[in-house]
């Protein structure tokens, strides 16, 4: 591979896309993907610092059996507003808005996404949603859980259903133009010589997510709307007392939501597949499987949204044959399990941050995985559907699986986007704290589901306390866990140790940019001449410490 | 807070065991698997850690075992699919005997009729040792009937009958709740199923005042009504007689047949113009808004019991 700006001399500080230009104007119309990137990061850390003060309350609350601390009606909010702000503005965005925006560009050699002005435009977009949703939320909330079930939020919710719906509705577009925008910037703006099958799996985990959020996330807007057509206009889609049917709106709705968790969960599985990869300093074992099954996880995914349907009154063959392909969609996952673990296997291994929040992921969502089986059974989802079972697996997936890749990506990527270290003991032992509490938190949850506790209880029968008790001490130390990082990860871009540009010593064309990257990304444009993650023909990194060294005089 | 606390739920019906049988097979495979990646991440991560100064080793991948690590997990979850079906298939088949209860949710309560004429809120009392069928509605928004000692639960929606039905296996009193959001009061919309011995039953049964009946309600309110003017044998038959035609298929005048059931009759009641049966007019007005969820129950009681009470088809 050529190297590009390798040479450049570490005098005063070089330019990058963060010096060159301060103004506000520089920020917020700037086109470039890496500011825009930041922006994102902004963004979510609002609405993810947001949705987990709910889930402090909702933990609080939880503690007595009795509702004591908040009213029905305020814990229905709370619980609602920890799952739209969670799923809608921070999931669903998370690691495409942010690292996909900053690295995909950088890693296929390009110098920017095929269409900059709706990358900001997507950005704008995202964020009048969230205030519209923000806006639902100060005027009094909604009660309808993140779900919107008909007739209940159509007819009977009497709280801000349309504003939070709207709120969704417009972010929806955000989804849509980014979704274009990585799908165009796949196929036009590849450098050349890097084929398909040279591409990170980062950037093919990001194509398949791409796919799902151009083709499922119309489905969701037009829902929306037809809600809003019902609850304002007294048309009757989705309610009976009007001719309307009430389960076709779960049937829409899932439609898009059960893709949707797949558009939450792949990207992170792109991060898990660099990282992993690269502190084995080792090929990814099955790079063409571990590709193709983000492919097929993406199709898959659209053809099993009736599993959440089991017990709605829909036909007995209709749960059977979505119970057979669900089990189907745990295989792609099965085998990108079994792929990163191989992939350890006669590596060279460090356990460097976005390494132990990798190897968290790989042990957290497979246990996500294997009690997604769970749900798949007719017969054991009959029992726990709705009840806490399917909380903590979901949670375990979303939380255990992308939180926890998020945060390895963002640890793994901070010294190429700021050009600083963060400081690695501490950001090891809030990793670890992370991985400690949220295993309290959810794994006492498993138990309560599998004992009966509905999910959005308020008020619950007193044999279930000491589990959540458990749940509720388990969330405080995940609180602490989340609250470290957004400490230390600010400080040290003011107090941080120059990163240089490739500390980890990493393949892939980002790393061979400086650290900030300059504001086109390349001075020439890079040729590719080998696959990824040729770690063989790579040197280690350049500021090695003794034990690397040792590796290099063998 | 420690005294009636469990890890694993009372298990008091026929089809408990069944279910939990597949929950303990799944929870025994999910061990395996994550003991199996996570004492592979754990035995690499200490062979294979760099201060051991060894260059790694590139290894592309193994086809055989990529093979080999999708046929596994396959056999084992098309083998829990096809055993969980067969459980759920016996779960949602409705057995054709059993103590019909007809059950109707609205926020935030659950109002419960037994097929003798007894009326309960929030409460169940049946015997051990027989099936229970419930045929459940809902007056505003989806509620869902769920009891955990039972393992069953299905959703109660408006506009519709959804059916359930178990056969407790123990005395005992257990926790009825509603599994599916239904708005403020959600988790008071609790209650509890007390399964007791038929003898039991029985006294408390005769322990209790029964109101009508809900073929005998049904009777009153179809003559009330004044259904039978149409829909009586005899009557001119301006509209299609209704004994013995439930459970049989009736064909329609546009060529579709309709299997005659309790949503096709509570259809018909409120929306007769949505199925016309052939060789018959559009005459019949609608009953929406002059019969309760209730009242429409005990007609379709009625209307069930010509077909298979003491009025015998001709």
């Amino acid at each position: 591979m050529s190297v590009p700006g390798a040479a450049t001399a570490r005098t005063a500080e070089p330019s990058n896309y963060l010096n060159a230009e301060y103004s506000i104007k520089s920020w917020f119309l700037t086109l470039d993907h890496k500011r825009i990137g930041l922006l994102y990061l902004a963004g979510l850390t609002f609405f993810f610092t947001l949705g987990g003060l709910f889930a402090v309350l909702i933990r609080l609350e939880l503690l007595t059996p009795e509702g004591d601390l908040f009213q029905s009606e305020t814990y229905n909010k709370l619980f609602t507003m920890h799952g739209i702000f969670m799923v809608f503005f921070f999931l669903l965005p998370s690691i495409p808005a942010v690292l996909g925006n900053f690295f995909l560009p950088l890693m296929i050699g390009a110098r920017d996404l095929a269409f900059p002005k709706l990358n900001l435009l997507s950005w704008y977009i995202y964020m009048v949603g969230g205030l519209f949703t923000l806006y639902a939320m100060v005027a009094g909330g909604v009660d309808t859980g993140w779900t919107f079930y008909t007739p209940y939020s159509s007819v009977y919710a009497n709280s801000h259903v349309i504003a939070a719906a709207l709120g969704i509705f417009i972010s929806g577009f955000s989804s849509i133009l980014t979704g274009v925008n990585f799908i165009a910037t796949i196929h036009t703006m590849r450098a050349p010589g890097l084929t398909w099958f040279r591409m990170p799996l980062f950037v093919w985990a990001h194509y398949a997510t791409s796919l799902i959020m151009v083709l499922g996330t119309p489905v969701i807007a037009i829902t929306i709307v037809l809600v809003a057509i019902e609850r304002l206009f007294g048309v009757g889609i989705f309610d009976p007392a009007k001719g309307g049917d009430p389960i076709l709106f779960q049937h829409l709705f899932w439609f898009y939501s059960h893709p949707a968790v797949y558009i939450m969960i792949l990207p992170g599985m792109g991060v898990i597949s660099e990282i992993v990869a690269c502190f084995s300093r080792k090929r990814i074992f099955g790079y063409h499987i571990i590709a193709m099954s983000s492919l097929a996880i993406a199709v898959l995914g659209f053809l099993v949204w009736g599993h959440h349907m089991f017990v709605s009154g829909q036909s007995i063959y209709a749960g059977i044959l979505f119970s057979l392909l669900s089990m189907l969609v745990a295989i792609p996952s099965a085998i990108k399990v079994f792929n990163w673990t191989a992939t350890l296997y006669r590596g060279s291994i460090r356990f460097d941050t976005p390494m132990l929040y990798t190897l968290g992921f790989i042990g957290l969502f497979t246990i996500g995985g294997l009690t997604g089986i769970f749900l798949a059974s007719l017969a054991v989802d009959v029992h726990v559907h709705d009840t806490y079972f399917i909380v903590a697996h979901f949670h375990y997936v979303m939380v255990g699986g992308m939180v926890m890749a998020y945060l390895g990506g963002l640890h793994f990527y901070w010294p190429k986007m700021f050009g600083r270290l963060y400081p690695e003991t501490l950001a090891k032992i809030a990793a670890v704290m992370i991985f400690v509490g949220f295993n309290l938190t959810f794994f006492p949850q498993f138990l309560l589901g599998y004992l009966g506790m509905p999910r959005r209880y308020h008020a619950y029968p007193e044999e279930f306390q000491v589990l959540n008790v458990l749940s509720t001490a388990g969330a405080s130390i995940l609180g602490l866990g989340f609250a470290l990082p957004m400490g230390y990860l600010i400080w040290s871009l003011f107090r941080g140790k120059p990163a240089g540009n490739n500390p980890w010593g990493a393949s892939g064309l980002e790393w061979q940019t400086q650290s900030p990257p300059i504001s086109h990304n390349f001075d020439e444009v890079p040729i590719v001449t080998e696959e990824a993650y040729a770690y063989d023909t790579l040197r280690p990194p350049a500021a090695a410490s003794p034990e690397q060294e040792e590796v290099l005089h063998v | 807070m420690f005294e009636d606390f469990s890890f694993f739920p009372e298990a008091a019906s026929t089809v408990a065991g069944r279910v939990d049988a597949i929950y303990l097979f799944l929870v025994v495979v999910t061990i395996f698997f994550v003991g199996l990646i996570s004492a592979a991440l754990l035995i690499f991560s200490v062979r294979y850690r760099r201060g051991r100064g060894h260059a790694p080793e590139q290894v592309h991948g193994s086809i055989a075992l990529e093979i080999l690590w999708s046929a596994i997990p396959l056999l084992i979850v098309l083998f829990v699919f096809g055993w969980s079906a067969k459980v759920f298939f016996d779960v949602r088949t409705v057995p054709t005997e059993g103590m019909e209860v007809f059950v109707t949710g609205k926020q935030w309560m659950w109002k419960l009729q037994h097929p003798t004429g007894h009326r309960e809120i929030n409460s169940l009392h049946v015997p051990k040792g027989q099936a229970v069928i419930l045929t459940m509605t809902s007056e505003d928004v989806i509620h869902d009937f769920y009891v955990p000692a039972f393992r069953v639960k299905q959703d109660v929606v408006p506009g519709m009958y959804s059916q359930l039905w178990f056969e407790a296996t123990k005395t005992g009193t257990y926790h009825l709740f509603c599994a599916e959001y239904c708005g403020t009061k959600h988790s008071q919309m609790i209650g509890e199923i007390v399964v007791l011995e038929p003898a039991a039953y029985e006294a408390w049964l005769a322990g209790n005042p029964a109101g009508r009946n809900p073929v005998e309600a049904g009777k009153v309110l179809f003559e009330n009504l004044r259904c039978a003017t149409c829909h009586a044998a005899g009557s001119g038959q301006r509209g299609p007689d209704l004994a013995g035609r439930f459970g049989e298929q009736v064909r329609m005048r546009d060529g579709q047949t309709v299997i005659f059931d309790e949503n096709y009759a509570r259809q018909s009641i409120l929306e007769p113009k949505s199925h016309i049966v052939a060789g018959f007019e559009e005459l019949m007005p609608t009953y929406e808004g002059q019969v309760s969820e209730d009242e429409i129950l005990q007609l379709i009681a009625y209307i069930k019991s010509l077909s298979t009470g003491d009025e015998e088809p001709k």
